[in-house]
């Protein structure tokens, strides 16, 4: 039960921690950057839109900044956003689920894929210990993972795009194809992402493995291996169900803890793919200085890491029977 | 975008190193590393050759980086060895000159967020109670706010941010990594034998924390400082990539930022991509390596065991 609270004391603390971010950095920073993005919309823009803005960002009003930040929180547990200025007159929302599926798919395809990939070579590395997987992949991976993301992706367009022509440069489907659920799109869609999909996956599989490895050569040692051992079982069930399986542990709440820095790379690769995805579209919102879209998709992405978190919990309780009988 | 760094996992190695300043205790171990890890020796080198580079860049750098003299997009020739930029730069001259603006975020920064972990970690391990609990779970949300977009937003706001609007962003986002490392380890010491009766002699909390508790965990500080280093270093080329630095600055991420902007890699000028990057991959290298190292040191399990190949698979 206690295990139970503290895990909500967090996932409250730190969603109340973006929604205050996105509060209060924009009143907090020198030079009021609501003003200036307001001057520069100036006469484009109708008056109540205008209005509407001057009140999410605290201009020109004489509510005291506690009323306003009440007035934000009911907002959004209403799930008003407010409005996009760079796609005016649609609400934030809307256009933020534009872009959301097409990071969702991305981000899940490449977690899952990189997860069982790395996972497994992790195991067998630490099995076979000082073999050409073991001695060979920690130092390689250390490197790879060391590369910027976005380096790596512009080097496999320049490579597999420009040079081979063997995959488009970017976006996520071809020019002027509208979106629709036909295997002709699909496949597109499939095309496209199959180089950024490939960058995620060859910057985030080394730390899999290395984890795993790390992990499996700690419980390869302990008494209940070496009594499977003594009982003659098959090497591949003592490798899978009775390392393996304990090893994986820490390597999920591992991964709970970096996702945020997971998700950075994630859109950064979107940005220079021109991904139609949520990093992509967060660019866009701060170079079109929309700031209420920009606030949404941080409130957003920060949900799903979460989200995310949540379900790596729940999959850990379900593995694991300590943390099931503690509650 | 964080390197996975292995340490969490880390043995706590424990032999008091009494009355010793924690300098010396770096430095001792550091010698210790570089003695027996081929790996992070050559890491070190690598690192020496842009710490080097940057150093005397004046003499190395064959023209002014700035200056707009040459015939725009040449390809590499013996007057300028990778080509020249759209707008007439000597491209290797800007490489070592932005060399110097990345090698100081990357120290700086991670250094800043070094200490903040320490402290934080330090603080909410030895004080326990509340404190660490108060500590502890704001360390926990600064690890899963999802570090690219804060950084953007803060960037953005500052409408396009310099050397120290960088460095700001860089402490804010990545000092939880190093502190949620810091916290078991320190707790694991604090109730040792040579802390126990340290605080039998009366000694104030700040000389344990500062001459016996810190002393003992220089391999993994360092570790951290390391992994906070080509934390900075990347995160600020990410950030300057994408247009949210000062683009007047000169360095690697800004020279990809420009290199982009001019669509370099269409235009047949590919080298003005491919080298700052592949700059900015050998210096995470060379910081990946000597971490790499590192952990090896405080963790002598994890060691490849070349040697014992003959033997039956398994421990």
């Amino acid at each position: 039960m206690r295990t139970i609270l503290r895990r909500a004391e967090f996932f409250v603390l730190t969603l109340w921690a973006a929604i205050t971010l996105n509060f209060a950095l924009p009143r907090m920073m020198p030079g009021n950057p609501a003003e200036a993005m307001m001057a520069h919309y100036q006469g484009k823009l109708n008056p109540t839109a205008m209005h509407a803005l001057e009140v999410a960002f605290g201009i020109k009003t004489n509510q005291s900044i506690w009323q306003q930040y009440i007035q934000y929180l009911g907002d959004l547990a209403q799930f008003k956003f407010g409005i996009s200025i760079s796609h005016f007159p649609t609400p934030v929302g809307e256009v933020v689920m534009q872009a959301l599926p097409w990071t969702l798919a991305l981000a899940g395809v490449t977690t899952v894929i990189s997860f069982a990939l790395g996972t497994i070579v992790g195991m067998i590395a630490a099995w076979r210990r000082g073999g050409v997987a073991d001695s060979l992949l920690p130092p390689v991976f250390v490197v790879v993972s060391a590369l910027p993301y976005f380096w790596l992706g512009l080097m496999c367009i320049f490579f597999f795009s420009l040079t081979l022509h063997w995959l488009p440069l970017g976006f996520g489907y071809d020019e002027g194809a509208s979106i629709q659920l036909t295997w002709s799109f699909v496949r597109q869609a499939i095309v496209h992402a199959i180089l950024p999909a490939f960058t995620i996956i060859l910057t985030s599989i080394g730390g899999w493995i290395l984890t795993m490895r790390n992990n499996m050569i700690v419980t390869l040692s302990e008494d209940y291996v070496r009594m499977a051992r003594a009982k003659g079982l098959h090497p591949l069930r003592i490798m899978i169900q009775y390392a393996g399986r304990n090893a994986i542990l820490p390597n999920i709440t591992g991964f709970a803890m970096s996702l945020g820095f997971i998700v950075s790379g994630l859109l950064l690769t979107e940005i220079v793919f021109t991904y139609p995805g949520v990093g992509y579209m967060f660019l866009q919102a701060v170079n079109e200085e929309d700031y209420p879209l920009m606030q949404a998709l941080f409130l957003m992405v920060t949900v799903a890491v979460l989200g995310a978190i949540l379900v790596a919990d729940i999959v850990n309780a379900w593995l694991d029977p300590r943390i099931r009988s503690s509650q | 975008m964080y390197p996975y760094v292995a340490a969490e996992e880390q043995v706590p190695e424990v032999r008091p190193e009494h009355h010793q300043s924690a300098v010396v205790g770096v430095l001792a171990r550091v010698g210790t590393i570089l003695a027996t890890n081929r790996k992070a020796v050559a890491g070190l080198l690598l690192l020496l050759v842009f710490v080097v580079g940057a150093v005397f860049a004046p003499i190395i750098a064959p023209y002014p980086p700035d200056a707009t003299l040459f015939v725009p997009t040449m390809g590499p020739s013996r007057a300028h060895l990778l080509g020249t930029t759209a707008f007439g730069q000597d491209i290797f001259s800007q490489l070592v000159w932005a060399s110097r603006q990345t090698l100081m975020i990357g120290l700086i920064g991670g250094l800043a967020a070094t200490v903040l972990a320490v402290l934080v970690g330090v603080t909410s391990a030895y004080f326990g109670g509340l404190t660490d609990h108060t500590l502890s779970v704001v360390t926990d949300v600064f690890l899963v706010l999802p570090a690219l977009p804060l950084m953007i937003v803060i960037a953005a706001y500052e409408q396009g941010g310099g050397f120290w609007v960088l460095v700001a962003v860089i402490v804010i986002t990545g000092w939880s990594y190093g502190a949620r490392q810091i916290r078991p380890q320190a707790q694991s010491l604090r109730n040792r034998d040579f802390l126990t009766s340290a605080r039998a002699r009366g000694e104030s909390s700040w000389y344990i924390i500062l001459y016996e508790l810190l002393p003992n965990m220089t391999s993994l500080i360092l570790a951290i400082f390391l992994g906070a280093a080509l934390y900075a270093v990347l995160a600020a080329a990410g950030l300057q990539f994408i247009g949210l630095g000062n683009p007047n600055d000169l360095s690697w991420g800004t020279m990809l930022y420009w290199a982009e902007n001019q669509e370099a890699l269409l235009t047949g000028s590919p080298l003005w991509v491919i080298a700052p990057g592949a700059c900015i991959a050998l210096l995470g290298a060379a910081v990946a390596l000597l971490n790499y190292g590192v952990d090896e040191i405080g963790n002598p399990a994890l060691r490849a065991t070349r040697r014992k190949r003959g033997r039956r698979a398994g421990p």
